[in-house]
């Protein structure tokens, strides 16, 4: 464990130094949240539809954006070979996936954070239910970065990673996404903690049976 | 030209009957070596000779298709975290993350091999003494030259005194000042009993360092012999020369 923290510790001091991936997600986020904006400006004084179409909009914005940062999770590590050096240096592989994945997450949570202040500023839309909200996107993140990490490492050693990340990604976060949104738009439409019990319980459960999986071929995921 | 060095309890590395297949092309055929502690042995070979599938099979990256490698009695396949503890790898790929700096990067792969905080200072201070760049400490990876990048990476190979160490093209890079340090660093290495397993292409440089030479060719080993059995340098060109062009 102590292993995993070190790697996340290293990939967050070189991220939040240069802001590469940071800012990338960042203005993809934005850009999303603002072409949404404008498309839908005519029923921004509605809030219940806005309400209904909240929880699609934040959830593409932050799963595309997410995308473009682990593509570059592992691919990052190529640079001057530092892939075998990690592997050279931690006696049990499963160490460096559980350090990017925390490293990514609490990249994908920063953004989350600033995005949804814009969010309702862009899209004039008070939030309900906040706690429950941010119970719901740490869960979710959690599932999603799960099942990213691990594609992430799997395609590193490809030239077309960059394509084959989001298409094999995205089939398989569909049972991450569903709850998250279910919930995200049950918590818009002035739900609270109670009425999204199911869908927390169903997110944990992925995010285990996730993590879990991910453990158990991740030392065949990244071998050469 | 083959020395009997199959076999014996003082070995550190021991191969035998390795074999290696990428796709439908074997790369190794049927190594056969060991290596006592604290010698040191150049491995030589033309391009496409299998000398980094070998150093990548050893240094627990790869596994092997066929046989067995064990180092320090422990075995790649089954042991390779305890063998990762005791290696040291200097490549022609730093392993250097541009955006840390020198000190950062040392103290990340300290860090790593579980290194006491007050002891690892130390060696810090003491390796970036050594290689000379103790003045570009603070400076980010990115920012150094080449010849810095590789001098940090031969601090980054000994920060946790590895008892095995390869040497995949170490002088890469290196000005003549930079071969000196490294040198001596080597030569120190050997009154702490380090093994060492050189590859290299520059024959005339690597050849004073070994006391053993072995000379590998299409994924077989053509030529092993013990330094004082063969005559000098030239003559050993030479034999390379005849070996590879046959």
């Amino acid at each position: 464990m102590i292993q995993s923290l070190r790697i996340a510790l290293k990939d967050l001091k070189s991220e939040f130094r240069t802001k590469q991936m940071l800012n990338s997600m960042l203005v993809f986020s934005l850009i999303v949240i603002v072409i949404f904006s404008i498309s839908f400006g005519n029923l921004l004084n509605r809030s219940q539809i806005i309400g209904q179409l909240a929880p699609g909009v934040l959830w593409i914005s932050f799963t595309f954006a997410g995308t473009l940062g682990l593509s570059r999770s592992f691919a990052a590590e190529l640079e001057n070979g530092c892939l075998d050096g990690l592997k050279l240096c931690s006696f049990n592989w499963n160490s460096i996936y559980i350090g990017k994945m925390l490293s990514s997450t609490i990249l994908m949570i920063t953004i989350e954070l600033i995005i949804i202040p814009l969010f309702i500023v862009f899209f004039n839309f008070n939030i309900q239910g906040i706690h429950g909200l941010f119970i719901i996107l740490v869960l979710g993140t959690i599932g999603y970065i799960s099942v990213g990490t691990l594609l992430s490492a799997l395609t590193v050693n490809i030239r077309t990673r960059e394509i084959l990340l989001p298409v094999l990604l995205l089939p398989l976060i569909i049972p991450i996404l569903l709850p998250a949104v279910l919930a995200t738009g049950k918590l818009f439409s002035g739900g609270n903690i109670t009425d999204v019990f199911q869908e927390i319980r169903l997110l944990i459960v992925y995010d285990i049976i996730f993590f879990v999986i991910a453990q158990l071929v991740f030392e065949y995921a990244i071998q050469d | 030209m083959f020395a009997d060095n199959v076999g014996s309890m003082d070995d550190v590395i021991s191969v035998k009957n390795l074999s290696k297949s990428i796709g439908n092309h074997q790369v190794l055929k049927n190594i056969c070596f060991s290596v006592k502690k604290g010698s040191t042995v150049a491995i030589y070979g033309p391009n496409g000779a299998g000398k980094t599938t070998l150093f990548k099979i050893l240094s627990t990256l790869w596994t092997p298709t066929e046989g067995s490698v064990a180092i320090n009695k422990f075995d790649v396949s089954t042991d390779s975290s305890n063998i990762r503890k005791s290696i040291g790898i200097l490549s022609h790929e730093t392993f250097l993350y541009n955006d840390l700096t020198a000190e950062e990067n040392l103290c990340f792969y300290g860090q790593m091999y579980g290194i006491d905080n007050d002891i690892l200072d130390k060696r810090i201070e003491y390796f970036l003494e050594k290689t000379g760049i103790t003045y570009r400490a603070t400076d980010r990876v990115s920012e150094l030259s080449r010849g810095m990048k590789q001098r940090l990476s031969i601090a980054r190979t000994l920060i946790h005194e590895p008892q095995v160490l390869f040497l995949d093209e170490p002088y890469t890079g290196l000005d003549q000042n930079a071969v000196n340090v490294f040198e001596n660093i080597l030569k120190e290495l050997d009154s702490k009993k380090t093994t060492k397993l050189i590859v290299s292409h520059n024959i005339e440089q690597s050849f004073k360092l070994c006391d053993r030479a072995i000379i590998l060719d299409k994924g077989k080993i053509v030529f092993d012999d013990l330094k004082k059995d063969i005559s000098d340098v030239g003559s050993f060109k030479q034999t390379y020369k005849n070996l590879i062009n046959s």
